[in-house]
């Protein structure tokens, strides 16, 4: 198991070189001139100073190096610097977002808890909301709740976020007027009062992307114990006289979470992506905002590096579900 | 030996193994696959659907011929007729069923036009996927030397943050495009191209999968045993047995294309602005939500209406397709 996650950790490396050769190639195709905003009246030759300042008179491989140098080198020094108070990183050039000229990686850490609250909250509320549907619409198979369980489901795939979102704005913010449309990051939670703020102000994005996680994993879940109900090692333990209760929940839960466990962790990674639309809609400023907004400001450094996050946070995900699949399923052997 | 055969109690001996009734018609799969399908009522209902939606967007410009991009200024900001049933006093007409937005164009036109734009976008871009999808599985799983590297390709393909680097393709590469193409095949070519080229990976895998299990069949054996050529084998012999796992993964990428279409549309990335898809439609309609609630309604219903009757067919054709299911 050992030698099997270091081997994948060692291909992971070039993949991700790749990755990020391939976003960056994709990126120097922009047409979009990060100067565009500078006023007119700033002269073309002091423009090209300010174009060749932020490193873009550079060949495309020396950017590639200094970027990969920065962030594989420098931004980890900076980390250490942070957590122990050293000085590693001094006077080096870090990655430098062209909009608000400041590190990335601080505007990232400024953007991440906002994302990780609304968007890894609403992950785990839905997988809450999925487990027991899932189970009990499988235990129930064709019933009455099984029915319903499929169709909120398929609802859950079908209606987009941009319309659940708009939706539960009009119906809760603007006729019922029970929670406000807006996500104010800058509340801060001291007391009861200001916890019922934040609570009234996280329900609306959290229940729209709860519904999509709920849809997945609870369709996963019921597939799963579908497969276990039958077989053989559930009769025998209802013929050994175990409780019903037991029977499935135990017996055949365990079981059928091996599936599931795998399915969530591949999920982990959108939400640090952040929900890019419901961000947006509810006024979050969150990760995927931020992309959005750097994408339409030309913030190159800014969209390479929040992207090869992105990657390396599926690359790595994907890498920790199989290694728990392993670990899980004994029947299971990489080696 | 011959005189045996005539002995009475062989006749009855033969009698009973010859079936009481006469043999039915032999069923084709087809003939199966479609009983079977019609047992599923939501995906029947959600084929209607579709079919409705598609005949409605090809043929609704026909029986409502009113241009879409038509400003009619003094007759801006109707209501649906509908309304009149809680509201006696809102601005109505018969001449716009459906209202109009705020510089007068007709609601229900639009939608048809807009239905238009993004059912050719999500078929297109449907048929792009599994296009790369099918020669990608078909030539990973058939030909051993092309394995590696294109089972590869996909697993990169599938850790690529798609979102985000649809944004990003989609705000590049919009200028050249729309300068060689003109603003709106332009926009098309770009969407239908990207949502193509970056939903493919799950066609591809199954499609491997089929052919690596299919191919060590006893019939292919025999096809290469008369000399088939690999082509002809992957055409004759092996294609038509992945129709199935294709037609579902169809199914899912039309509704992902559509989706997909309409959040690009939503973020403003999309389709240019006098250019009417419904994730357009939805997006232009929000900020003025609480005075016009349908304008932000319709397009949304109809989004996930097809979104929902896609995947309710997907459902039931997984089903009819799986001989295991099928029958019981």
């Amino acid at each position: 198991m050992l030698t099997y996650t270091i081997r994948r950790l060692v291909l992971s490396i070039p993949t991700l070189l790749f990755i990020s050769l391939v976003i960056f190639l994709l990126l120097q195709l922009a047409p979009g001139d990060p100067m565009a905003q500078v006023p007119l009246t700033v002269p073309p030759e002091v423009k090209q100073k300010m174009r060749e300042a932020l490193g873009l008179g550079a060949p495309a491989h020396v950017q590639y190096w200094k970027w990969l140098v920065q962030f594989f080198w420098i931004e980890p020094q900076v980390l250490i610097d942070h957590w122990f108070g050293t000085g590693f990183a001094e006077g080096k050039l870090r990655v430098i977002s062209w909009q608000t000229r400041s590190p990335v990686m601080d505007i990232v850490m400024q953007r991440m808890p906002q994302t990780l609250w609304v968007v890894g909250m609403s992950y785990i509320v839905g997988i809450l909301i999925a487990l027991p549907i899932g189970i009990y619409s499988a235990y129930k198979q064709y019933s009455l709740f099984d029915q319903a369980g499929t169709f909120v489901s398929m609802i859950g795939f079908s209606v987009p976020p941009f319309f659940s979102g708009v939706l539960v704005i009009v119906i809760f913010s603007v006729n019922l007027g029970w929670f406000p449309s807006i996500y104010d990051t800058t509340h801060v939670v001291t007391d009861w009062a200001s916890f019922k703020v934040q609570l009234q102000q996280m329900i609306m994005p959290v229940m729209v992307l709860a519904l999509q996680t709920t849809a997945q994993i609870s369709r996963f879940m019921r597939a799963s114990m579908l497969d276990n109900l039958n077989q053989d090692y559930v009769r025998t333990a209802r013929a050994k006289g175990l409780k019903e209760s037991a029977v499935v929940l135990i017996h055949v839960l365990r079981n059928s979470m091996i599936p599931i466990i795998t399915v969530i962790a591949l999920g982990i990674p959108s939400i640090f992506g952040g929900a890019i639309i419901t961000e947006t809609l509810f006024k979050v400023n969150g990760i995927g905002q931020l992309l959005l907004t750097a994408l339409f400001a030309n913030d190159l450094p800014m969209v390479m590096t929040l992207t090869f996050i992105f990657a390396i946070l599926i690359v790595l995900f994907n890498l920790i579900a199989d290694v728990l699949y392993g670990i899980l399923d004994p029947r299971i052997r990489y080696d | 030996m011959t005189d045996q055969s005539s002995d009475p109690s062989d006749i009855e001996l033969y009698g009973a193994l010859k079936d009481k009734e006469p043999p039915k018609e032999p069923r084709s799969q087809w003939k199966d696959v479609w009983d079977q399908f019609r047992k599923h009522k939501g995906a029947l209902i959600g084929g209607g659907f579709l079919l409705f939606i598609t005949l409605a967007v090809l043929i609704g410009p026909l029986v409502w011929d009113v241009d879409p991009k038509k400003l009619d200024i003094r007759n801006k900001d109707m209501r649906p007729l509908y309304t009149l049933l809680w509201d006696g006093d809102a601005r109505t007409s018969w001449a716009k069923p459906l209202g109009s937005d705020n510089l007068g164009r007709d609601i229900l036109a639009t939608l048809i036009a807009g239905g238009r734009a993004s059912m050719a976008v999500g078929w297109t871009a449907m048929v792009l996927a599994l296009f790369i999808g099918t020669a990608v599985g078909v030539s990973a799983g058939y030909f051993k030397r092309l394995d590696g590297p294109l089972m590869r390709l996909t697993d990169l393909f599938l850790s690529l943050p798609i979102l985000p680097l649809l944004l990003v393709a989609v705000t590049l590469f919009r200028q050249p495009l729309r300068a060689n193409f003109g603003p709106e095949t332009g926009m098309f070519i770009l969407i239908v191209g990207v949502i193509g080229i970056t939903s493919w990976m799950q066609t591809a895998r199954i499609v491997r999968g089929e052919i690596l299990a299919l191919k060590e069949r006893e019939f292919i054996l025999a096809a290469r045993s008369i000399g088939t050529t690999p082509f002809k084998i992957i055409r004759r012999h092996l294609l038509p047995n992945v129709v199935s796992p294709i037609m579902v993964s169809a199914t899912l990428g039309l509704a992902t294309a559509i989706i997909t279409e309409s959040a690009l549309s939503f973020l403003g990335v999309g389709f240019p602005s006098d250019f009417p898809t419904w994730g357009k439609l939805l997006s232009d309609a929000v900020p003025r939500m609480e005075e016009f609630p349908e304008r932000v309604m319709l397009p949304g219903i109809l989004i996930s209406l097809t979104v929902l009757s896609v995947n309710y067919l997907g459902d039931g054709l997984r089903d009819a397709l799986d001989p295991r299911i099928r029958g019981r």
